[in-house]
């Protein structure tokens, strides 16, 4: 029982970082109706940066404000330079290519720059643990993980639903060239939601790398596939159905660890899968609206 | 008199195809004007050039301002509202969301009284306040899109093919508060169509496209009242 409780306190602790990023690609999804394969290696690189900044001995939350910052601004200047070129070609597709370059150009550049030894995040949060019933123990870290997420959570909803930018934002996701003709810059909104996703991503991957004893340029790769299950299973346009999701393929994750012994060494399967279950079930997701056109 | 929006020779399509030849068009403040023609004829290219859509030779003018080559975004906050084909909906949007989007450019601080105004015009728009606009039927998507334009308090109202998918009785519906607007509110508008009898109805001066060029242009009473027009171009 005890084993039990830690494992799905564990697949929490997983689940809000997954949870995060699922965020991240949501947000870029919703707003620019892309889905950014290099959000995982971007989030990455700004990691990388947090570490930099907490190695010259700034305050952990201070390094990872900065490196949200940075990245705020690279993401706008990503989608200028890289995506929108692009763009007006029309085809999807060619900046689905973009991003699988980025991923593979921000994880070596990565690697040039910070060298491939592990390194070791401090955590922003408390050491210790609380203890629970039945002897399992919640980590004081997981307590704080939540409540950044819950916070991240209401703000981003806020924004989207109850402001003019975030309005703007919506608009231009559904429908850019009705909103262009209402006046509203759609290429200064797509900006916004790549700069947005961009410090999203920079805030996940801090956080889960001070979870971690160390980490290198691997780190978020099967974090994005867990991401990408979370947000396919939460519908891909719904905020809390990313964060829901997150959670359920993170406990699901640590429970199949824990109990189904042969799936050791290939978890990935479960992410997988459920990617795959959810197109064939239920295309829209657990959460996800389903669209419907009219002539 | 001068026009509110003045075309004067323009050319312009899609890439190498030309679709529209040296096209003079007029509207004037406080007039409907129509412009009819078959499928093909280079109608909704017309307003596309109008908005910024699509880039094209010649001038284009509104309120004595050269507006060719400006982007959409910038045509739209000098006051033109266009209400494209397929409507032009934001699905995903609620109702209301969709008509504070026709608002995102006014800072006047009286929204809510616009809103409330359409929502008394449009009462099954008021209904479906909270609901996905994508969820809505084609001719209330075509009222919600009408009264998104409106929420903008527009100088210039560019109505593409209104009457499309919709029933006849909710396209005559349509046409009388377009009609209604004008009278009341003084709108300028330039309505494309095909349904001649019906824009000649609200119009108060037509002009016929024909393979991109203005084959005939008169006043409404003109129009309809030419027998070799009406069998040549309009279909009544």
């Amino acid at each position: 029982m005890q084993l039990f409780i830690e494992q799905v306190l564990n697949g929490v602790g997983n689940g809000v970082v997954y949870a995060s990023v699922a965020l991240a690609l949501v947000l870029i999804w919703r707003t620019t109706g892309v889905l950014n394969f290099a959000q995982g290696e971007m989030a990455l690189f700004s990691t990388y940066v947090s570490w930099w900044l907490t190695t010259s001995g700034m305050p952990v939350f201070a390094a990872i404000g900065i490196s949200m910052a940075l990245s705020f601004v690279a993401g706008a200047v990503i989608e200028r330079t890289l995506i929108r070129p692009v763009e007006v070609g029309r085809s999807p597709l060619n900046v689905v290519i973009v991003t699988l370059g980025l991923f593979l150009a921000f994880n070596s550049l990565a690697q040039l720059v910070f060298g491939t030894d592990p390194q070791k995040m401090p955590s922003p949060f408390p050491r210790g643990s609380i203890d629970l019933v039945a002897g399992a123990a919640l980590r004081k870290d997981t307590i704080g993980l939540v409540v950044v997420l819950v916070a991240e959570v209401a703000l981003l909803w806020l924004l989207l639903q109850k402001t003019r930018l975030g309005l703007k934002l919506r608009a231009v996701a559904s429908n850019p060239e009705s909103a262009r003709l209402h006046g509203i810059h759609a290429g200064r909104m797509l900006m916004v939601g790549w700069a947005m996703a961009a410090a999203l991503g920079a805030l996940a991957g801090s956080l889960v790398a001070s979870e971690r004893t160390g980490f290198d340029a691997s780190l978020m790769q099967t974090i994005l596939v867990f991401a990408f299950a979370a947000a396919a299973l939460g519908g891909f346009d719904s905020l809390v159905g990313a964060i829901v999701s997150g959670l359920i393929v993170g406990v699901a994750n640590a429970l199949t660890i824990q109990y189904v012994s042969w799936l050791q060494g290939i978890e990935l399967i479960l992410p997988l899968g459920l990617i795959l279950a959810v197109l064939v079930i239920r295309p829209t997701g657990l959460f996800g609206r389903r669209t419907v056109e009219r002539v | 008199m001068t026009a509110l929006l003045e075309l004067s020779e323009v050319s312009g399509g899609y890439g190498p195809v030309r679709v529209l030849h040296e096209v003079d068009l007029r509207v004037h403040e406080g007039q409907v004007a129509v412009v009819l023609g078959a499928n093909g004829a280079g109608k909704t290219t017309t307003l596309r050039s109008v908005s910024g859509l699509i880039s094209v030779d010649g001038t284009i003018t509104f309120d004595g301002r050269r507006i060719d080559g400006r982007s959409p975004e910038t045509i739209a906050n000098l006051g033109i509202a266009h209400v494209p084909q397929g409507r032009g909906t934001f699905t995903e949007l609620t109702v209301e969301e969709n008509l504070r989007v026709g608002a995102l450019g006014r800072r006047d601080g009286r929204v809510a009284e616009d809103l409330d105004r359409w929502y008394s015009v449009f009462p099954r728009l008021a209904e479906r306040r909270n609901q996905d606009a994508g969820s809505m039927s084609g001719g209330e998507q075509q009222m919600l899109a009408l009264a998104r334009a409106m929420m903008s308090r527009p100088r210039l109202l560019l109505l593409d093919e209104p009457s499309l998918g919709l029933a006849p009785i909710v396209t005559r519906e349509l046409f009388a508060q377009i009609a209604e607007l004008n009278r009341s509110d003084g709108l300028t508008a330039l309505v494309v169509e095909q349904n001649a009898n019906l824009a000649l109805d609200i119009g108060h001066w037509g002009y016929v496209l024909e393979a991109g060029r203005i084959a005939v242009q008169g006043s409404a009473e003109e129009l309809r009242g030419d027998e070799d027009v009406r069998k040549a171009y309009l279909g009544f």
